[in-house]
């Protein structure tokens, strides 16, 4: 089991490095798509199958299909590929990975300190998941729900006169 | 009936507040009305109060009234307590009375002018504040009354604020009795950290325990001298008084002439326990007392504006008053005030009603022949002139400066040169009185005058000059006649050593020297001034004389003095800073925001990405310092 | 069931939350710096599920949940948004944003 949640990790690393470096955005979502995928594969090998089915369904199956269903109602053809290409110099990607290595590097540090005993671990059900999410957890329930609302008012609003130019009725 | 002792001051203070709230809407009458009733009442109540002490005795001859408490901070708990004696009895008299006439006088004085209720307001206060300053019962209560008087002395010489010579006058006036009353603050304020009281009895009950000479003495005597100083106009601080009399005439009469000026040798007179601990400061006030009397009889001589002749009598006056203070002689310093404030505010009053007549003249050598128009005015002028050149028979009095004269020849503590000096002061003092009177009331007529004096002005004026001059009575029927008068009274209350020429008939010898040198002095001025006056004209003339003229025409160059050592350099040194080098720290502080701001607004380029760059910087720092702290 | 040591648990998240973070800030079409933002959020996702396996508690995935619903509004709103970006400048550069001046 451990083997496999190693191998899901090199593999979400691996994707998500592809999905930044690629010029066709729906080569970079899919590539994304694959590394959630992974993702969820890790999340059931720790004992969490709720989450790992939430993050199939709602994160590949609704974000990003929602991208993709964007990226294509954008229509970005090959002359966009072509900007990609021109905006995506080699060196643009020098001070980035600094920072980022940076990053890691102070990420390492302050994990090197920290050394857990390696104990069983245990499946935690969707049942204690529900449990914990409509007991302690309620009023942040609530509040995400609240979020919801909003943001479907601020994208319906924010989209109203764009739709007009993709030939639909705003 | 001694209960409504309290009543005496705060019957004035009611009047002022009640001019002060609404005065400017009530009319004149009113006005006038409330501001003479409240001191009317107020002098009753006084002469009652003071009869029944005086009838009833209470022991240790004070009697004290607590109002309340006024503050408490610990252990230290001042109240509001007015205690009447003989010393404060005699002063709440002559307040009273010399303000009721004054006031009466200026209803009709100051009839033409506006700001009519806050003149009265500012008076009403005046004489509560002194009221107050006598029968404080406490050293903070005094000062109370003591700052009360010279803020009331600022609002009055600046009542005419319109013009900004007046308001000169009056902000130099204030400034210098200012370093007075900052040296009595800390007089006060080492009396209390040593002794840890404020009431004067005690105060002085304490103190007679200490010995002679010790510094708490001299340290606390000296500081209260300085403000002794300051407030009654005496070397070296005598600069503010005759400018101060840029004010209407009843201010000059009440404040500069009888009450205000006078408070502080009710000052040294009430501490004199304290006085008789700094031998030292004792022998300085003498000293002072006897230089200011001869610096201002000279330079009144040289004056030409009759109420700065008046001004420099009066300092000259209270020079006398300081010199029997300094010789041990208190009761004679006091009985001299009585006196004086009398006399010397019947001449404001007088020299007011000249004023007045000749449309706001104040040259005497612009006036002249007025006895013929002024007939009551002048008679009056001529009595109190003679009861201040002391000129007994004429007067049927024993003069007070005589009877302060003879204690300075017999205390210990005088002796021969300061008499000597005193007499000569008599001498120039009957010089300057009657050039006064012989160039303003004899000769041609000059200036037109105008319409007669009212008669409010005229009989308030003739009453004090005649109690000026018949206050002495007593005196004379006590040495004819060994009845009591002012002066023993004062003398049995406050305790100097009575002393007695040796040889009998000592009294009249000197007596006859007093008037010997009086005569002489008026002789002298008649001369000079009525007979031939155009000798006195090339004398001035002679570059000797015009020099010695300007010196003492301009006070013996104090001002200039001062000017020239303090005010000058303090000036260049505010105008140096006018950058305000404190300041700098603010304006400092202020630029460095800006300057920072300044950087700061030059990373709000508008580009996003940028934002989004700095944004990961920042997190990369904040985090580093969290790892590694 | 595997047990992992959160270290590395956490140490691949927080390799997966830096390429997140290099790709925002190295593209330039505001499509591609929404994505590189979805995987920063992923990679939180999993650290926070890796806390809860740690300590056997559904508290973790209760977070992962909350953290989800956050990024589906979020993508919501921002797409809509590059909808507007797209209708007003013409194109995706997100450098056309700074024409709004800040």
């Amino acid at each position: 089991m451990t083997a496999i949640f190693y191998l899901s990790a090199v593999l979400a690393i691996a994707a998500t490095v592809l999905a930044v470096t690629r010029v066709n955005a729906v080569h970079a979502l899919l590539y994304f798509i694959c590394s959630l995928l992974a993702t969820g594969v890790m999340f059931f090998v720790l004992g969490a199958p709720f989450v790992a089915a939430l993050v199939v369904i709602i994160n590949a199956g609704a974000i990003m299909v929602l991208f993709v269903f964007v990226v294509m109602m954008l229509n970005l053809g090959p002359q966009s590929a072509k900007q990609e290409r021109v905006w995506l110099q080699p060196r643009a990607w020098i001070v980035p990975t600094l920072l980022s290595v940076v990053l890691i590097v102070e990420l390492i540090y302050s994990l090197m300190h920290y050394s857990s005993v390696v104990a069983a671990g245990r499946v935690v059900p969707p049942r204690e998941v529900g449990i914990a999410l409509f007991g302690p957890y309620l009023l942040a329930v609530e509040l995400a729900s609240m979020l919801l609302l909003a943001a479907l008012l601020g994208a319906y609003h924010l989209g109203r006169g764009v739709l007009r130019f993709a030939g639909g009725q705003s | 009936m001694l209960g409504l002792l309290w009543l005496v001051p705060a019957l004035p203070l009611a009047g002022f507040a009640i001019l002060a709230i609404g005065g400017g809407r009530l009319p004149r009458r009113i006005v006038s009305a409330v501001a003479v009733g409240s001191v009317g009442l107020s002098t009753i109540l006084a002469i009652l109060v003071s009869a029944r002490h005086l009838w009833l005795a209470p022991e240790g001859g004070v009697y004290s009234q607590t109002l309340w408490q006024w503050m408490r901070i610990g252990d230290f708990v001042p109240t509001v307590t007015f205690s009447l004696d003989a010393l404060s009895l005699t002063m709440v008299l002559v307040i009273t009375i010399v303000s009721l006439l004054i006031h009466i006088y200026s209803a009709a004085f100051m009839a033409p002018e506006e700001g009519y209720s806050r003149f009265f307001a500012y008076m009403n206060l005046f004489v509560g504040s002194m009221l107050i300053l006598v029968l404080a019962d406490n050293l903070l209560l005094l000062y109370l009354g003591w700052e009360g008087v010279g803020l009331c002395s600022y609002l009055l010489i600046g009542f005419w604020y319109k013009d900004p010579d007046n308001v000169r006058a009056a902000m130099k006036a204030f400034w210098v009795t200012r370093i007075g009353d900052t040296a009595f603050a800390i007089g006060i304020f080492l009396l209390f950290t040593s002794l840890g009281m404020l009431q004067i009895q005690p105060i002085l009950r304490e103190v007679a325990g200490y010995p002679v000479g010790s510094a708490l003495c001299n340290a606390s005597a000296a500081l209260l001298l300085v403000g002794a100083i300051a407030k009654s106009a005496q070397l070296p601080l005598q600069t503010w008084l005759p400018d101060a009399m840029a004010g209407p005439t009843p201010v000059s009469a009440l404040i500069h002439a009888a009450t205000m000026v006078t408070a502080s040798v009710y000052l040294i007179a009430r501490m004199h326990m304290l006085f008789l601990r700094a031998p030292a400061v004792l022998s300085v006030v003498a000293i002072i007392g006897a230089a200011t009397l001869l610096l201002a009889s000279c330079s009144a001589i040289a004056q030409n504006d009759i109420k700065r002749i008046l001004a420099y009598s009066t300092i000259s006056q209270i020079g006398y008053m300081f010199l029997a203070l300094g010789v041990g002689a208190w009761a004679a310093a006091i009985y001299h005030f009585l006196t004086h404030a009398f006399f010397k505010s019947a001449l404001f009053l007088g020299a007011g009603v000249v004023i007045k007549t000749l449309g706001g003249e104040h040259d005497i050598f612009k006036m002249g022949g007025l006895r013929r128009h002024l007939p009551i005015t002048f008679k009056a002028f001529m009595l109190a002139a003679l009861t201040l050149a002391a000129v007994p028979p004429l007067t049927l009095t024993l003069n007070s400066k005589d009877l302060l004269l003879n204690q300075v020849w017999l205390s210990e503590r005088g002796g021969d040169v300061l008499w000597l000096l005193g007499v000569v002061g008599a001498f120039l003092t009957a010089i300057y009185t009657f050039r006064i009177v012989f160039v303003v009331f004899f000769g041609p007529e000059q200036g037109k005058p105008g319409a007669r004096p009212s008669l409010w002005m005229v009989i308030p004026f003739a009453v004090l000059s005649l109690v000026g001059g018949l206050v002495g009575v007593p005196e004379l029927l006590n040495l004819l006649f060994g009845m009591k008068g002012f002066y023993s009274y004062l003398h049995s209350a406050m305790q100097g050593p009575v002393r007695d020429f040796g040889f009998a008939g000592g009294e009249w010898l000197f007596q006859a020297i007093y008037v010997a040198v009086s005569a002489s002095g008026i002789a002298l001025a008649y001369l000079l001034y009525r007979s031939v006056p155009e000798r006195v004209r090339s004398l001035a003339l002679t570059p000797v004389g015009s020099a010695l003229h300007r010196l003492l025409f301009a006070g013996w160059g104090f001002d200039r003095l001062y000017h020239r050592a303090i005010v000058g350099p303090y000036v260049w040194l505010a105008r140096l800073n006018r950058g305000d080098f404190v300041d700098l720290f603010y304006v400092a502080v202020a630029q460095v925001s800006r300057v920072t701001s300044f950087i700061l607004s030059l990373t709000v380029t508008g580009n996003v990405r940028w934002y989004v760059a700095w944004i990961v910087i920042g997190a990369v720092i904040v985090l580093g310092l969290v790892v590694i702290l | 069931m595997a047990t992992v040591p959160i270290e590395v648990g956490l140490f691949i998240a927080g390799v997966l939350f830096c390429i997140g973070l290099v790709g925002v800030l190295v593209r330039r079409n505001v499509i591609f710096i929404l994505l590189s933002i979805e995987i920063m959020l992923n990679a939180c996702g999993l650290a926070f599920v890796l806390a809860g396996s740690h300590w056997r508690q559904p508290d973790g995935q209760a977070m992962y949940f909350f953290i989800l619903t956050m990024a589906a509004a979020e993508v919501a709103v921002g797409l809509s948004l590059v909808l507007q970006i797209y209708h007003q400048f013409g194109s995706l550069d997100a450098n056309m944003v700074n024409r709004m001046r800040g």
